[in-house]
């Protein structure tokens, strides 16, 4: 392979600059030439719905830093200081605060389109995996940024959730210790779940970019709702101005609920309870996550007994992280050949009824922890898990519909 | 050590090998340590350590209350049993199955009840019942008027902080 090297003689100040650092051409590789399947349907919008969320909580929450004081006396004040006294600080607030939310319903629609179409099978494995690392770590900072108001259900969902570590066996209670930087939530709490609630976004960016570089890689590029492997060129339309137009539209129709719930609603999907402000001495009588965590908390309280030397506690959080986690087994779960839940009838149905069964838990978890909503809670979670351990299975008594040969 | 140097690539790798091996070591065992300032930062500073008394005036709970006080940032129940309360507790000896423990093993004195009041689950704080125990609103932990979990998913009874009485009407926590 002869050694490339610049053109002594460019033609242009752009060749000269493209010479040195070739930005400009991977920008057009990647975001206007990029090859996409052209059947794609509005499913696929939630990817780029996801990143501008994520951009828009970014620089909403670059601005909130500006007049928040992550000091335990000073926190929920300052708070009302942005929603009374700073210009537009309750519209950056609200966008902020309407935003994570937003974030999270359009998370668990792209979720869910690559579960039904498939897309975590070969060779998207990794590009799948890339993905529960960002929910994971979107989950990390929505609980982070929950706490920073220092309102009661803050202030408690802290105490709740760094609780959940303490299970860890011999060192749990020390890590927890270390983490809270005293013996219980307190303001050196406060001032790191600041610290990293800053960072942590920018990790997610930098998974993000992991996530559309396996994308992007030409070995691999998007699946699409037949889910078959697509060999001709003309399968592929260029990314713009195809899908920059129907990202667009989707993005607007995505506005209209959006921006309605910023300004007329946007407590709705909060607890009145954190505009109380800390208090380390009375817990309120309910605490209940924010409804994005719901299906999981449900998860967490539905193990209430114990089996033989392991706690229910320990089994709870053991039970809790591995909903999640069991995501990163599902290319290896899923042995059928096939894609497309199309193409899938028992895949299909499975995938509605786990649909259901996780709005069930997810209203399960904002219900009271007692009888019948524990019992149902059982029911549910072994539902939630039987999916996953049904798939092998599946795979070798379906019958798949015939695939077609091309789009 | 001449004849060890390869022949191929006059290249001595024994040599090599060990020089890159301890390299390796030395590097991640420096890094490690310097890690370690940067970890220990976030533990409790020497002026929360130095925080670990609290002293509860007596006097001024009167039979039948409980009084919630701060110990080292932890909520900590101080409650003035009546008779009665003293008698249950002692019943519950018999029919605590969770975490078995006798009253008398949870009080100094019987008729002051020092506990931590932060459930054994997740750390929410009880509910101070009129009625004879402690109910979690988190979870739906129930606590015996002894501090003692008489309903899950608390895996284990109310920790009992260290504390000593300086006189009849004055304990020290911690």
């Amino acid at each position: 392979m002869a050694k490339k090297q610049v053109n002594p003689n460019p033609s242009s100040k752009l060749e000269w600059f493209e010479d040195r650092l070739p930005i400009i051409s991977f920008m057009k590789a990647e975001l206007v030439d990029y090859p996409a399947p052209k059947n794609l349907n509005y499913a696929w919008n939630f990817g780029s719905l996801a990143g501008v969320a994520l951009i828009l909580q970014i620089l909403t929450g670059f601005f909130l830093t500006m007049h928040y004081k992550a000091d335990a006396s000073l926190a929920f004040d300052s708070i009302q200081h942005i929603m009374r006294d700073v210009n537009w600080g309750w519209l950056i607030r609200n966008l902020h605060m309407v935003g994570a939310s937003f974030f999270f319903i359009v998370v668990y629609m792209h979720i869910g389109r690559g579960l039904y179409y498939g897309s975590y099978k070969s060779p998207r494995e990794i590009l799948w995996g890339m993905g529960v690392v960002i929910f994971f770590l979107m989950m990390a900072t929505a609980f982070l940024g929950y706490v920073l108001p220092w309102g009661q259900m803050s202030f408690w969902g802290a105490q709740v959730i760094t609780n959940l570590i303490s299970v860890i066996p011999f060192v749990g209670e020390d890590i927890v210790i270390w983490i809270w930087g005293g013996y219980g939530v307190n303001d050196a709490t406060l001032t790191r779940f600041y610290s990293l609630h800053f960072l942590l976004p920018f990790v997610i960016l930098g998974v993000v970019f992991l996530h559309m570089w396996a994308l992007h890689n030409r070995k691999v590029k998007s699946n699409n709702p037949t889910g078959i492997d697509l060999k001709k060129d003309t399968d592929f339309v260029p990314f713009h101005p195809y899908y920059t137009v129907k990202d667009s539209f989707g993005l607007a129709v995505y506005m209209l609920p959006f921006l309605f719930m910023v300004f007329y609603m946007p407590d709705y999907l909060g607890h009145t309870d954190n505009y109380i402000p800390a208090d380390p001495m009375t817990t309120p009588a309910h605490i209940v996550p924010e409804w994005y965590f719901l299906p999981f908390y449900a998860i967490l309280r539905a193990i209430n007994f114990n089996i033989l030397f392991l706690d229910s506690k320990l089994l709870g959080v053991i039970a809790m992280v591995a909903s999640i986690a069991i995501l990163f087994f599902l290319p290896k779960l899923d042995k059928s050949k096939v894609r497309s839940a199309r193409f899938r009838p028992i895949y299909k149905v499975m995938f509605w009824v786990f649909i259901a069964n996780f709005f069930f838990l997810g209203w399960l978890g904002a219900k009271p922890a007692e009888a019948p909503y524990t019992q149902l809670s059982q029911i549910a979670t072994a539902l939630y898990f039987s999916f996953f351990f049904a798939l092998p299975w599946v795979a070798k008594i379906e019958k798949t519909k015939p695939l077609p040969t091309s789009i | 050590m001449a004849e060890k140097v390869s022949k191929k690539d006059n290249v001595d790798h024994g040599k090599r090998d060990f020089l890159s091996g301890t390299t390796k070591v030395f590097g991640a065992a420096g890094a490690a340590c310097a890690c370690y300032p940067f970890i220990k930062s976030m533990s409790p500073s020497a002026k929360v350590e130095a925080q670990k008394y609290t002293e509860v005036d007596l006097s001024e709970i009167a039979e039948g209350d409980t009084k919630k006080v701060i110990w080292r940032g932890k909520a900590v129940f101080v409650k003035h049993r009546t008779q009665s309360e003293i008698d249950l507790a002692k019943a519950g000896d018999k029919t605590v199955s969770i975490d078995p423990q006798t009253d008398a093993d949870r009080v100094q004195r019987p008729q002051w009840l020092v506990t931590i009041a932060h459930c054994t689950h997740l750390g929410c704080v009880p509910i101070d019942g009129s009625l004879e125990n402690w109910a979690c609103p988190c979870h739906g932990s129930q606590f015996d008027v002894s501090g003692r979990v008489v309903k899950g998913p608390a895996p284990k009874n109310l920790e009992i902080p260290p504390y000593t009485f300086i006189d009849d009407t004055t304990i020290k926590i911690g």
